[in-house]
């Protein structure tokens, strides 16, 4: 993707390399009949947060486990750094790994733990101390070096997990969704480090997830899988904003789904019939290939904006509160719109009290016609 | 006060228990009261205190014999079978194939078989080879009754065993050798060791098995056997089968500890996250 817009980046405080690091070229891997990666190729930056994004069984964790040499693929190629990985064993590839399990080793402390790769390079004690040392103060660890592994929380677990890969300064470090074991605060705590740490090491990080928010909060790039296959790659704001299909679009949050009739196509743009919204112009995706005359428009409920009292907005459909659900911050509304088959759902904050709308009130809401996305059917 | 209700009952069920601990451990006690008696009849009234029959003991040459017969059956044994059983668990443990649980079955099937059966069997099987009966074929008799108790103490041991310790070691740069010998020995050590002891302490006891299929030869069960033959030579049996039962007491008590120790070891790793 040439034209990445850089605008999409305004937090990419590290500049982004276009270099590659991970090159995958048409990888599969079978078993038996059942092909857990289906033909797929991706080429990850160098020091760039990427994650692999999608279901349990969408072969994203086996995608990651044939980078770190513990799968192989049954046919197509892996490089990392420039070098094919094809008959490179796992101890010797340039990569380490944060396990989901964190795989700790229950029989050492924290220090061996961390210095249990070094030992094989032969260091001189003072470097390897001096090494150890700096991997735990990256993860902010220092004093906690005798602290037996058994007697370690969650969160200390997985810190020793990353000191001990990052101390091998590789190239790649490989994180198998390592937040999933932790609970929902301190995860969103991780979540920041991870990322703060990242840009600090300015290592090539891949992280396989099946948490959305988890995804575009840490990530440059989002590869999305389905079913073995790579569904789109692109930064988390496009991902979320122009998903290439409702799987997609389904798997990253809420998303209204409209249906439309095709009224005009050219290079960048559609025209689109429906029946709530009327005739609408958006952009055409890059990704849109048309399949016959209709078409999918999605808009996120947190698009659609309630219009108060007498305001107005150029554009607007009118519908009914069919349905009111509280969240603290936010209220959820089930809206009906004359002509859709399927109501609306709307996410309003509750500054204006949205919460306070009685079921069975007409509403209007307001939206943008660039938060419409065209997706092919 | 539920809660402690239901695991202090009261009244008939601590009375049955208490008399279940009786009816198992009475018998027991009786060996080391007798064998502190003077009179060498075991009966009571105890006439007085003595360790004479402790003191003859090291003075018995047949009795050395056996015990160091004993020993080396007890050793070969426990390291044979701890050695198959470390094969077996593993596989058992770490793979998944078809006629698994058949297999396992199998393998802990002679705990349940008769012995004298299985004692008359191999030494049918022993004779139909030219074997002559020694102490080895002892050993190998033991080795088939040891394995299951060694399954069961190493499978607890490796069972949960985290595959992506292994996989983290590699991951680090580590050979599959290095893996095994900085990794994977270090946690299963307490359940080898623990096997070991188990091993070593059902070969020392072992009769019927000893009894068939060894030659001149006699273990330390063999020796007592012979020895109640003749009623003077009964304090010293009480005696020395007191040593017998602390041995295998202490020896069980410490093995029950490694494999506890083992198997919270691999499943720490699990418990904590889960």
């Amino acid at each position: 993707m040439p034209d990445q817009p850089r605008i999409e980046h305004p937090r990419a405080e590290r500049p982004q390399s276009e270099k590659p690091m991970i090159e995958i070229r048409d990888v599969t891997r079978s078993y038996g009949a059942f092909k857990a990666l289906d033909d797929a190729s991706l080429t990850i930056r160098e020091g760039e947060f990427f994650s692999l994004l999608g279901p349990s069984g969408c072969g994203k964790t086996t995608l990651l486990r044939m980078i770190a040499g513990f799968d192989n693929p049954t046919s197509g190629s892996i490089a990392v750094g420039g070098q094919p990985m094809e008959g490179i064993p796992a101890n010797r590839r340039p990569t380490n790994m944060v396990f989901q399990s964190y795989a700790i080793f229950p029989h050492l402390n924290v220090e061996q733990n961390v210095a249990y790769g070094l030992k094989r390079l032969k260091l001189q004690g003072a470097e390897e101390k001096r090494r150890v040392e700096e991997a735990l103060a990256q993860v902010s660890l220092t004093g906690l070096g005798k602290r037996r592994a058994t007697e370690l929380s969650g969160g200390q677990r997985h810190r020793v997990a990353l000191a001990r890969a990052l101390v091998m300064r590789p190239k790649v470090l490989l994180l198998d969704e390592p937040l999933s074991a932790l609970d929902k605060k301190l995860r969103e705590q991780m979540q920041v480090e991870l990322r703060r740490l990242q840009q600090a090491v300015g290592i090539t990080f891949v992280l396989v997830t099946h948490d959305q928010y988890e995804a575009l909060a840490m990530s440059d790039r989002i590869a999305v899988m389905f079913g073995g296959r790579i569904a789109q790659v692109a930064s988390p704001k496009e991902i979320y904003q122009r998903p290439v299909n409702r799987q997609v679009a389904d798997f990253l949050g809420g998303m209204n789904f409209v249906k439309a009739e095709i009224v005009e196509e050219s290079g960048a743009s559609l025209v689109v019939d429906t029946l709530g919204f009327g005739r609408v112009r958006t952009d055409k995706p890059k990704a849109f290939v048309r399949n016959g005359g209709g078409a999918t428009l999605g808009i996120r409920p947190e698009r659609l904006r309630v219009l108060w009292d007498n305001a107005t907005a150029k554009f607007e459909v009118a519908g009914k509160v069919v349905e009111r659900h509280y969240f603290g911050e936010i209220t959820h509304l089930i809206v009906e719109i004359p002509g859709l088959e399927k109501p609306l759902s709307v996410t309003e904050t509750n500054d204006f009290g949205a919460d306070d709308i009685p079921v069975g009130t007409p509403i209007r809401l307001a939206y943008d016609p660039e938060a419409l996305v065209a997706m092919a059917d | 006060m539920r809660a402690r209700s239901r695991f202090l009952p009261g009244g008939w069920l601590s009375v049955y228990a208490f008399l279940y601990i009786v009816f198992l451990y009475l018998p027991v006690i009786f060996l080391p009261i007798f064998s502190i008696n003077t009179s060498p009849t075991p009966k009571f009234p105890l006439t007085g205190y003595t360790l004479q029959w402790y003191e003859d003991l090291p003075h018995t040459p047949a009795l050395l014999d056996a015990a160091w017969n004993s020993l080396i059956v007890g050793i070969s044994a426990s390291v044979l079978s701890t050695v198959l059983g470390i094969l077996a668990a593993r596989s058992i443990t770490r793979y998944r194939y078809p006629g698994r649980r058949a297999i396992n079955g199998l393998i802990m099937a002679p705990l349940v078989l008769p012995e004298v059966i299985v004692a008359i069997s191999m030494l049918l099987v022993m004779l139909q080879l030219g074997l002559s009966l020694s102490l080895f074929t002892v050993v190998l008799g033991h080795v088939l009754v040891c394995i299951p108790y060694s399954m069961t103490v190493l499978t607890s041991g490796f069972e949960g065993f985290d595959r992506s310790l292994e996989e983290a070691s590699a991951d680090l740069g580590e050979s599959a050798f290095g893996t095994f010998r900085r990794v994977t020995l270090p946690m299963v050590a307490p359940a080898i060791i623990s096997s070991l002891l188990v091993c070593f302490t059902i070969s020392l006891d072992e009769f019927i098995i000893a009894f068939f299929l060894t030659g001149t030869e006699a273990t330390l069960p063999i020796y007592i056997w012979g020895q109640l033959r003749f009623a003077s030579k009964l304090p010293g049996v009480l005696a020395l089968g007191t040593l017998l039962l602390v041995a295998s007491f202490l020896l069980m008590t410490v093995a029950e500890i490694l494999r506890r120790r083992a198997a919270r070891r691999t499943q720490n790793e699990g418990g904590l996250y889960a």
